[in-house]
């Protein structure tokens, strides 16, 4: 199976509060592969990208180092999407 | 079959069916479901969310286009957590693995990412607890709601089973059907033990978690009389009970003959006894039990019955249907006494943290003029149609007092230039009830036309026990002797400058007091119907010389012991 992993930093100021914990799952659920999220720093998480209890839950800050993971066909496009949103601060400024 | 024993603040037995309602919160029993029985939990899962899903979208939509879409964008979450795929597979796993019903694997799973959420440190993050607790409740209803009794038109008699009884709930009781009821908390004074009194149907509070213990459809007994409560009861226990009902029923009967005969002592002292209500409707079996009038209208129930609050014409509908059943007899409106209760406290923007002192009542009648005068021109106008006597509740200062009194006239000059006939000296009364009021009582009895003492209020904030707190329910006892100290003062304030003085709390229904209050020279005494008969007894089985007696004798303990003893 295709795998494909990205790192990124979240960038906008509230963080991954639940409007862009949302955008996130609604993205990560347009594809196939299965999506994991691992978080970095202090307080280390994982959460499954499709869910968004899971997101929230992972209380991503401004600055957090996340590392994306995606498996299956369409792997390498659902990270390049991800990142770009999470990149784009998820429209917020 | 289980017995729980708790506080009976309503004597008699009934056994019936339960109703279980559910408050703020839902306490789901855990019901252990047979294995064969998943696939149609899973089904009722599945259609619950499904329901609620689409609940959501259509309150959503309409709330975006009414609103706006940032504020419809308010349930886009919840919409999102009911899709989400890992929240319901921990919900089937409950329901596949742990046998759980499924009202308790959506209370389990969101309960527990509740508290996960509650410990996040972000605070904007934490703030989406409300969310979860509102989806769980959202799912939770339409669960619960599939087997739902509308509790305002029941078809068979029920008893009410509850976590605890807000007026707002009473309120919208149908009053024909329900027969008994048995509540989780509470104390002897609480909402529920007054309304059980009042209705005449037995009541048991303070049983802890029955509500977790019993189902709706389980046959219960209550026994006011005992304090007892026996879930799903053996057929010796039916026996047993229902002997102890008839027994009950018999000796009611007997005091209702009472009724036609006047409340004097044997030595031909008169004393006047009224009843308190809080319907028009109370009026009929007030008056059956032989009231002579209404010492107290609670006019909240105006306010809780109804959506929104009510408007003129419709307080003045209740007020002359009050009148009418009570043909030319006395009738004292209390104007709005709210606040201070979860139904004031909910629908705050500010939840106050100690409502019981805050801005409830009179004050808050004060600080919202149109909304008092509302009620005020209802009275007014109601003046007329027969002997109506209006008053004031929680007045603390004499300024407040004064104030109320101005609105007052106000509305009758708003009414005289409207051309609307109202009696212009009609009588204006207070509660005593706060410890302010009770100690000034001199001062206030040359500004009003009487005196009502509410002694529920006044022995709360005197010995400072809320007396819905199960935990020091205990400590609120009428027969305090700062509490009787209080009461023998306004009384002879009253007395001194020649203003009728009644009690209207339910130290003046309660038999253990009657001698005493007469022997402190009470003459009005206005309590729930069910209690006129024992009251009435008591005192034509009695002399002023006796009364007096025993009044000298308990104003000189100390002790509330020493005088329940001695009442005893």
């Amino acid at each position: 199976m295709p795998k494909a992993v990205k790192e990124v930093a979240i960038s906008n100021t509230l963080g991954l509060h639940a409007r862009p914990a949302m955008q996130f799952v609604d993205v990560a659920n347009q594809f196939k592969a299965r999506v994991t999220v691992y978080k970095g720093g202090e307080e280390p998480g994982e959460a499954d990208g499709k869910s968004v209890m899971q997101m929230i839950i992972l209380a991503a800050t401004e600055g957090t180092p996340l590392r994306i993971e995606a498996e299956g066909d369409d792997a390498e496009q659902a990270v390049q999407k991800l990142v770009e949103l999470i990149d784009g601060k998820f429209g917020e400024e | 079959m289980e017995i729980k024993k708790g506080i009976g603040v309503s004597p008699g037995v009934v056994i019936s069916t339960a109703v279980v309602l559910d408050a703020e919160d839902l306490l789901i029993p855990r019901r252990a479901v047979p294995p064969e029985q998943a696939p149609q939990e899973l089904q009722r899962l599945h259609d619950a969310i499904s329901k609620a899903g689409a609940d959501l979208t259509k309150l959503r939509d309409r709330i975006s286009s009414e609103v706006g879409k940032e504020i419809g964008g308010i349930f886009d979450f919840h919409l999102a957590v009911l899709r989400d795929k890992s929240v319901l597979n921990q919900i089937q796993a409950e329901i596949k693995n742990q046998q759980a019903s499924a009202e308790y694997a959506v209370s389990v799973v969101m309960r527990r990412y509740a508290n996960t959420i509650l410990q996040l440190k972000d605070k904007y993050l934490s703030e989406r607890v409300k969310d979860v607790h509102d989806i769980e409740k959202r799912v939770l209803r339409l669960l619960i709601g599939q087997k739902h009794e509308d509790l305002l038109h029941l078809t068979q008699d029920v008893v009410v089973i509850a976590h605890d009884l807000l007026p707002s709930q009473t309120a919208a009781l149908d009053r024909n059907h329900v027969k008994g009821f048995a509540i989780d908390v509470g104390g002897r004074t609480s909402h529920t033990a007054i309304v059980a009194r009042a209705m005449g149907i037995p009541a048991v509070v303070g049983l802890g978690n029955l509500t977790s213990e019993v189902s709706g459809g389980d046959t219960v007994i209550i026994d006011g009389t005992r304090g007892v409560v026996i879930v799903n009861p053996d057929r010796e226990q039916l026996e047993e009970h229902a002997e102890a009902g008839r027994k009950f029923d018999q000796m009611e009967s007997e005091l209702q003959q009472l009724s036609h005969l006047p409340a004097a002592t044997k030595d031909g002292h008169q004393v006047s006894l009224l009843a308190n209500i809080e319907f028009p409707e109370d009026i009929d079996a007030g008056l059956f039990l032989g009231a002579e009038g209404i010492g107290l209208y609670r006019t909240e129930f105006l306010f809780l019955a109804a959506e929104k609050e009510p408007s003129e014409d419709e307080h003045f509908a209740s007020y002359s249907d009050a009148l009418r059943r009570l043909n030319g007899r006395p009738l004292v409106i209390r104007t709005l006494d709210l606040g201070a209760d979860k139904y004031t406290q909910a629908k705050s923007q500010n939840p106050e943290r100690n409502p019981f002192l805050g801005d409830r009542s009179i004050r808050m009648c004060l600080h919202d003029i149109p909304m008092f005068k509302r009620q005020l021109r209802a009275i007014m106008r109601a003046s007329i149609m027969g002997d109506v006597r209006i008053m004031f509740p929680m007045i603390c200062t004499l300024m407040e007092l004064r104030q109320a009194k101005m609105v007052l006239n106000d509305v009758m000059e708003e009414l005289e230039d409207e051309d609307i006939e109202f009696r212009r000296d009609i009588p204006i009364g207070m509660m005593v009830e706060v410890p302010s009021a009770a100690l000034m009582a001199v001062q206030f009895a040359k500004e009003v036309n009487f005196f009502s003492i509410g002694t529920n209020d006044l022995i709360q904030y005197t010995l400072a026990v809320d007396r819905t707190n199960e935990k020091v329910a205990g400590l609120f006892c009428p027969a305090h002797p700062s509490v009787l100290a209080l009461v023998r003062d306004v009384i002879r304030a009253g007395r001194r400058n020649n203003i009728s003085v009644s009690i209207c709390g339910e130290m003046a229904g309660d038999p253990l007091y009657t001698l005493l209050l007469l022997g402190l020279e009470l003459n009005i005494f206005s309590m729930n119907a069910p209690d006129l008969p024992e009251v009435k007894q008591i005192i034509r089985s009695t002399t002023m010389e006796h009364a007096r007696h025993v009044a000298r004798r308990v104003m000189s303990f100390d002790s509330e012991r020493q005088v329940m003893h001695f009442l005893r």
